[in-house]
């Protein structure tokens, strides 16, 4: 039997996966976003097994606005993408050096 | 959906402003580039129309919308209408040096009222889901305000930067509210808190929601440890960016501070006021340390803010009544100062050259005495020299720590004050003992950015002077709120 548990374990590892993967990753800026959808996912998927659970539905509207929203995110997330491949002609994370101090 | 009240005049604020930023997003299609001054006129009528009809549809009484998802308190008004005298101010100042950078469009100013109401939201939220929509509306805003200048190699690293780290906050704060909604069976601030109360007993999971929403509130307000975004992204975003980003939503991110953490999780504040303990003393030790080996105004003034925010959160520690009205006061009146900071960071640049580095302020008082005055004005303020408003700021934060018994933080912060003194002072050093460099330039500011700039800048005297009109307010609107 499936339980809250089960999906709570599954939603804190992906969400430590995004976690990881944006800290780790020195490599592609497009991964950093992956990780970013990957750790909404990780906290839809918190609300719904909690919203199944209460047996309230809120949580699963909270779910359709999040999503909303990652999308829109993503959006202006790869435009800033588009503008910084223009500019530096590289998405490579470790080459994103120029403001130190 | 019978019990549904739709009371729309409580939102009627909002809807101006949203009606206001589509108008304003389309108009900009169809007039000429040379009939812009239309499109800033607007904007600065659509704040005055907004605070008019916040003011005018305000009541002592607590207002609700859309089942309970909106509030209207006195608190909400109060810090709206500082929000549009906050943005009215940014537009003054940054007119000018949009024109010079070809950056002067329509987009800028639907993006920023996009913001404001994004911002208004935020402060009017009263569940979880409605704190979160304006948070988004805010941030989706300001990652592109940061990469608007967009042939800018700087400005657009420090985009994909807040972009990034913003986003990791965001889904910190949500993961955090995913368990709070799970333990309380809840997205409603107050039925969160009455839900806490009734079990008495705290979950695990219950701890660990509170702790990924304190995080994501640090990281929102770029408190130590999560600030390393705050340098950055103030550094490489254009100076006007900066000016917006490092002002009025630090008003909003502290109506969700007190909407989530004070209305919300007030059963847990034994808790969280362990969290604000050290992220205060950190930030504070951190930020004055970093900010004195600073080369760059912007990037000192980003360390300069990690102090303040430090500042902010020692009044959230007290978690009494006191503490939020003196971090309220504290707020605001550092809003005035950064605004009137970078104002004059605008104002020293021209065509072709930004006043970024220390060393241009090298001279100032020789080139433009008056000018070298309100920095000066505005240096002492930021340090917390008095009589400037920002001594009775700290002094009132302090002063709500210490009666709420945490003594050596207290001590530690004045230390860390006193510290902190240097690299302003350094600036006024440089302003007014060192040799100017370079050719005398007229300042090219336009009259109004000069007089609106020269009495903000008095203001903060003024307001030292005589803080408690201010303080009152600040400490009636929290109380009305918090009953």
């Amino acid at each position: 039997m499936v339980g809250l548990s089960h999906y709570l374990i599954l939603g804190a590892l992906m969400f430590g996966i995004s976690v990881i993967g944006i800290f780790l990753n020195r490599k592609n800026v497009i991964i950093l976003l992956m990780a970013i959808e990957l750790m909404l996912l990780a906290v839809n998927l918190n609300f719904i097994a909690f919203s199944h659970y209460l047996n309230d539905i809120a949580g699963q509207v909270f779910v359709f606005f999040i999503l909303t929203v990652a999308a829109a995110e993503s959006a202006i997330g790869l435009a800033i993408l588009v503008v910084l491949f223009r500019n530096l002609r590289t998405i490579n994370v470790d080459d994103l050096d120029q403001l130190k101090g | 959906m019978d019990n549904m009240q739709f009371d729309l005049l409580t939102l009627l604020p909002e809807m101006v402003v949203l009606a206001m930023a589509m108008f304003i997003l389309l108009l900009d299609l169809f007039i000429l580039p040379q009939n812009r001054f239309i499109i800033y006129g607007l904007s600065q009528f659509t704040l005055f129309a907004a605070a008019f009809f916040t003011f005018k549809t305000h009541t002592p009484a607590v207002g609700f919308a859309f089942n309970h998802m909106f509030i209207d308190d006195t608190l909400a008004d109060v810090i709206k209408l500082m929000m549009y005298l906050g943005t009215s101010l940014i537009f003054v100042y940054t007119r000018k040096y949009l024109q010079d950078r070809n950056l002067y469009r329509g987009e800028f100013y639907a993006m920023v009222l996009f913001g404001l109401l994004g911002m208004m939201i935020m402060v009017s939220g009263h569940s979880m889901l409605t704190i979160y929509m304006g948070l988004e509306l805010l941030s989706l805003c300001l990652y592109s305000l940061v990469a608007f200048d967009r042939d800018n190699k700087q400005a657009s690293e420090a985009a994909m930067k807040y972009f990034v780290l913003g986003a990791l906050a965001s889904g910190m704060l949500l993961y955090g509210m995913s368990m709070l909604y799970g333990m309380t069976g809840s997205l409603d601030v107050a039925d969160i808190a009455n839900s806490i109360m009734q079990h008495q007993g705290k979950s695990p999971v219950m701890i660990m929601g509170l702790v990924f929403v304190v995080a994501g509130i640090a990281f929102k307000f770029g408190a130590v440890p999560f600030q390393m975004w705050v340098p950055d992204v103030y550094q490489g975003a254009p100076t006007p960016m900066t000016l917006i980003i490092g002002s009025v939503p630090k008003l909003a991110a502290y109506a969700m501070t007190v909407r989530l953490l004070v209305q919300g999780l007030h059963p847990l504040a034994q808790d969280w006021q362990d969290m604000m303990l050290l992220m205060a003393v950190l930030s504070i030790v951190i930020g004055n340390f970093s900010a004195i080996v600073q080369t760059n105004l912007k990037r000192m003034l980003a360390y300069s803010t990690i102090s303040h925010v430090g500042f902010i959160m020692f009044g959230f520690m007290s978690a009494n009544a006191n503490g939020f009205a003196s971090s309220f006061f504290y707020i605001s009146t550092y809003v005035l100062m950064s605004i009137a900071g970078f104002g004059i960071i605008l104002l020293l640049s021209r065509q072709g050259f930004e006043a970024e580095q220390i060393d241009d302020l090298k001279g100032l008082n020789q080139k433009n005495p008056w000018i070298a005055f309100l920095m000066l004005i505005i240096m002492f303020s930021m340090a917390g020299i008095p009589p400037t408003v920002g001594f009775y700021a700290k002094f009132t934060v302090l002063q709500a720590a210490w009666q709420a018994g945490f003594t050596w933080a207290v001590v530690s912060a004045v230390l860390m004050a006193v510290i902190g003194a240097f690299y302003y002072l350094n600036i006024v050093r440089k302003m007014y003992f060192d040799a100017p460099v370079g050719s005398q330039v007229a300042i090219t500011a336009p009259m109004d950015m000069r007089f609106i700039l020269s009495v903000h800048a008095l203001g903060l005297l003024g307001l030292g002077l005589f803080p408690e009109s201010l303080l009152g307010v600040c400490g009636r609107s929290l109380l009305m709120s918090l009953q």
